[in-house]
């Protein structure tokens, strides 16, 4: 049920930018960040995102979600791990608890691509004229 | 050609959440208000520790419970016997409270009753282990209940909440003897992420344990 909740805080923070920006544009692909450490199931947050836009000024962008894998460091070996999620987060040669989480943790979004809607307009008649 | 452009956003999905709770903190320290946020899996043992946490320190220091049951009354009503202020949060179908929810409770604390005159505010979140982690309210310290029965892989299982928490309360320790349960295997779960956690062991049936929690509890108070 959370990703209906994310999706909102999602869309609130796209409307947010959009508000900001002077030309009108059309959203075509949307870039997420989610850390395998985090309560975000990336295929639950897709379809929630594709449920909770239709009939809206998102239906059809496509969202897509780059996967952060989990890194800790080990303070005492001096090194990066990847503790494995759901057995072990300790460090694997020392067994020190994992305490500095380096990536894992992100739920951003990365980056929009867009398109102004004069420029589709323009596209779409030189692609009838060709 | 389809000519597209790209924005660098880099903005946190839970931005306006943390903002709000951010805000709600700021009301809390005004009022020298200490705020926890009781978290668990359905069942785990919320309302029953703020019952036996309410008898025994209402003489000591002065609270309120802001109660985020999800459709009902049920868990508020219990509460209210204790002559402190409940508040009940609607959660709807939410799983989670979120700031902006508790922004509302804070709005009836401070208009119905007297926030300078409040120690602590004890936040009870909706059952749930894998989203209340994930959405701050304002809260000073993070309390997550893990109950024997769940079994000792739970902390592995649903990390974010147990590596977030300040304290751990491993409840109904009297129901052990029937169990196939190994308390120091929960614990070592938990302080492989989370090496910080304060962990008491209680139970609110026979109350063993509680004194250590009320002790931690008091530490917290601002005033
Ligand atoms: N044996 C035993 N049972 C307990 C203890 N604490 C709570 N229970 C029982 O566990 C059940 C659930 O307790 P609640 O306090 O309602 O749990 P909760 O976490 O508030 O539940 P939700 O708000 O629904 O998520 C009740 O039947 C309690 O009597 C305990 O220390 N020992
Ligand atoms: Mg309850
Ligand atoms: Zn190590």
């Amino acid at each position: 049920m959370h990703e209906t909740d994310m999706t909102k805080a999602l869309i609130f923070t796209v409307k947010d930018w959009l508000s900001t920006q002077s030309e009108k544009q059309q959203i075509e692909k949307i870039h997420l960040v989610v850390g395998q450490f985090t309560c975000v199931e990336p295929a639950s947050l897709k379809f929630a995102f594709e449920v909770q836009t239709r009939n809206t000024f998102l239906e059809g962008v496509e969202l897509i979600i780059k996967d952060i894998p989990l890194i800790a460091f080990c303070h005492l070996c001096q090194h990066e791990y990847k503790p494995q999620i759901g057995l072990q987060y300790s460090c694997p040669d020392c067994n020190s608890p994992m305490e500095d989480i380096r990536s894992g943790r992100e739920l951003k979004i990365d980056h929009i691509e867009y398109s102004t809607i004069e420029e589709s307009a323009h596209d779409k008649l030189r692609a009838l004229k060709d | 050609m389809h000519q597209t452009f790209d924005a660098a956003i880099e903005l946190n999905l839970l931005h306006a959440n943390q903002d709000g709770a951010d805000h709600n903190r700021a009301h809390f320290d005004q009022w020298g208000i200490t705020c926890l946020n009781l978290m668990s899996s359905p069942g785990a043992g919320k309302t029953v520790l703020l019952e036996k946490t309410l008898a025994a320190l209402q003489d000591k220091i002065s609270m309120a419970v802001i109660e985020g049951d999800m459709t009902t009354e049920l868990d508020a009503d219990r509460l209210r016997q204790y002559n402190v202020p409940v508040i009940p949060i609607n959660t709807g179908r939410s799983c989670h409270l979120d700031s902006k929810m508790v922004a509302g409770g804070i709005h009836t604390l401070q208009h119905q009753h007297h926030p300078e005159a409040i120690d602590l505010v004890l936040v009870e979140n909706v059952g749930n282990l894998v989203c209340p982690a994930e959405f701050e309210v304002g809260e000073h310290a993070k309390v997550a209940l893990l109950s024997v029965t769940e079994g000792e892989d739970k902390p592995l299982k649903y990390p974010v909440m147990f590596q977030e928490a300040d304290c751990l309360l491993i409840t109904k320790i009297d129901l052990v003897p029937y169990l196939d349960v190994d308390l120091e295997r929960i614990i070592n779960n938990v302080r492989q992420m989370n090496p910080k956690v304060e962990i008491f062991s209680v139970s609110a049936k026979t109350e063993q344990g509680l004194d250590l929690w009320f002790d931690w509890l008091l530490t917290k108070v601002q005033k």
